[in-house]
């Protein structure tokens, strides 16, 4: 696995979403999901300002073929939504973790949360 | 996000004859009808937009190849089938079903008439070994030999409107090391639902193909049955040739936006065992009438209830929606009226649905009752708890532009 496809920066959960340290957080999937989906064609995104909560799902991600369920990796508020993205969604399969990012949250707490090296060896199984 | 559960199939299923070339081409492989076959082998969207408008390369190894030959054999495929085949010109090709007793769908199949005592019979993956064990039940008492060849055949397709170009390009240079007039001439001059066996070029040798200019993907192209083990030299050669002109190889999630854009049945979805041929809207393939060269009629399996069916109005159709949002219904969702949610009554059941890369905006087919059917009603889709309005609209979604 390259640091190219799970940044060593990110933290991961095993439903595949990343999420960065920064404040506030910015949340998007791992190219592992977005591969798995195919071309991406249509993204459901909380709203500015929703309360999420840590596992809880809060979106989904619609493929050609597939629709998956958005889980959201922390807690807390989300204060941006990717515009870019929910008019153009394949941004998200080509470059999932910069400009296809999906949301920004205000941190209150996080989940469980995976490392790259840990989230990489889930997907190697 | 979840990831997808089919990979668990993997380690039972069979692998294409082009399963390396796949591989080496960096496929994403799924499960499908007991294969490991391509999903995709970048994205589906360019796969399926390449088929539009230049050529998509396709490996259906996977379907099942069924001969049936002899003195008896029209007859027996008369008897088994709900077509007239007796009545195909040798040459030519015709899309029929197999029914059961009580006329419900065991398969849809295309069948070509190679030649006045040879037939093949094309099934779906999933449903080939049954369609041989039944035409090997059904041919019992008939001059006729059934042999399966689904294992010693590959099946390589070549959709799209340069698919003509392509293929008339790989027939094999004759004696004079021109390719045979007659072989480029025989590509060119083929019809539609016609097939004809050609020499084709492949690596360092020829190989000879059963070329037939049928498909499923609702555009002009081509489908070449070659022995399996010269199949990945074929399959090569196909993809030199085709490049140049825009060709792509392109896997069945392509292969199955494509068909639902042409509005055409693929089975699990718009047929199966509770369907007759007359609610998918499919009711000119059951040729009732059929009658034997001294006028006798013939008799075919399904045979009275299908002729009960046609008298009776049915209970659910087959229509054509359009999606007015940006949710796609999806296989399974619940059609219920307009504006109705979680609350509203059923009036029927989505069997394929997808955004539409040609279109851009969604598409589906569905069930629903027939009073709800007629071009222009406004209905809703439960898509995961809430209702997406959608019109119904005339199949196909797509038509490609008339040649010149």
């Amino acid at each position: 696995m390259t640091d190219a496809q799970f940044p060593s920066h990110l933290q991961y959960t095993a439903e595949h979403e990343w999420v960065d340290g920064s404040d506030p957080a910015v949340v998007g999937i791992t190219a592992t999901a977005a591969e798995a989906l195919g071309d991406i064609v249509y993204l459901e995104l909380p709203e500015v300002g929703a309360e999420v909560a840590a596992g809880s799902v809060i979106g989904e991600v619609e493929s050609t073929k597939s629709v998956s369920e958005l889980f959201s990796p922390v807690t807390g508020t989300v204060v941006e939504v990717n515009q870019a993205a929910v008019d153009d969604p394949a941004v998200v399969n080509s470059d999932p973790y910069s400009d296809g990012w999906l949301f920004k949250v205000d941190v209150a707490s996080t989940g469980d949360l995976l490392s790259a090296e840990q989230y990489a060896a889930l997907v190697a199984e | 996000m979840t990831t997808d559960p089919r990979a668990a199939d993997a380690a039972h299923d069979r692998l294409s004859p082009l399963h390396d070339e796949h591989v080496a081409l960096g496929a994403h492989l799924t499960s499908f009808g007991g294969w490991q076959m391509p999903l995709r082998y970048t994205s589906d969207l360019a796969e399926h937009r390449a088929v539009r408008e230049a050529a998509g390369l396709f490996d259906l190894s996977h379907m099942g190849e069924v001969e049936v030959t002899g003195p008896g054999a029209a007859a027996a495929l008369d008897h088994a089938l709900v077509g007239h085949l007796s009545a195909v010109t040798p040459g030519r090709a015709r899309y029929t079903m197999l029914c059961a007793e009580d006329g419900s769908v065991l398969d849809d199949l295309v069948v070509y008439r190679l030649d006045v005592e040879r037939f093949l019979v094309v099934a779906n993956a999933g449903n080939a070994d049954l369609v041989a064990r039944e035409l090997i039940a059904r041919a019992d008492g008939f001059e006729a030999v059934v042999t399966d060849r689904g294992s010693a055949t590959a099946l390589i397709a070549v959709q799209g409107p340069r698919a003509e170009e392509i293929v008339a390009g790989l027939v094999e240079a004759g004696e004079d090391a021109a390719p045979t007039e007659s072989g480029v001439q025989v590509v060119r001059d083929m019809k539609y639902y016609a097939a004809a066996p050609v020499t084709l070029t492949a690596g360092d040798g020829a190989v000879e193909a059963l070329v037939a200019r049928t498909g499923y993907t609702g555009e002009d192209g081509f489908e070449l049955f070659v022995p399996a083990p010269r199949a990945a030299a074929l399959w090569r050669t196909v993809l030199d040739a085709g490049r140049p002109l825009g060709l792509v190889p392109a896997g069945l999630s392509a292969r199955d936006s494509l068909r639902l854009e042409a509005g055409m049945p693929l089975y699990g979805h718009e047929l199966d065992t509770t369907t007759t041929p007359f609610e998918a809207g499919l009711g000119r393939v059951v040729k009732l009438d059929k009658a034997a060269a001294d006028g006798s009629p013939l008799s075919f399996v399904g045979r009275d209830a299908l002729a009960a069916r046609r008298a009776s109005p049915p209970a659910r159709v087959l229509v054509g929606l359009r999606g007015l949002g940006r949710r796609p219904a999806r296989a399974g969702y619940a059609v219920v009226a307009p504006g109705g949610g979680g609350e509203a009554p059923q009036v029927g059941t989505v069997t394929s649905g997808a955004p539409s890369p040609s279109l851009g905006h969604p598409i589906a087919m569905a069930y629903v009752t027939p009073e709800l059917s007629a071009e222009g009603t406004e209905l809703a889709v439960d898509v995961r708890g809430r209702a997406e309005p959608v019109v119904v609209v005339p199949l196909p979604f797509y038509r490609r532009p008339q040649r010149p």
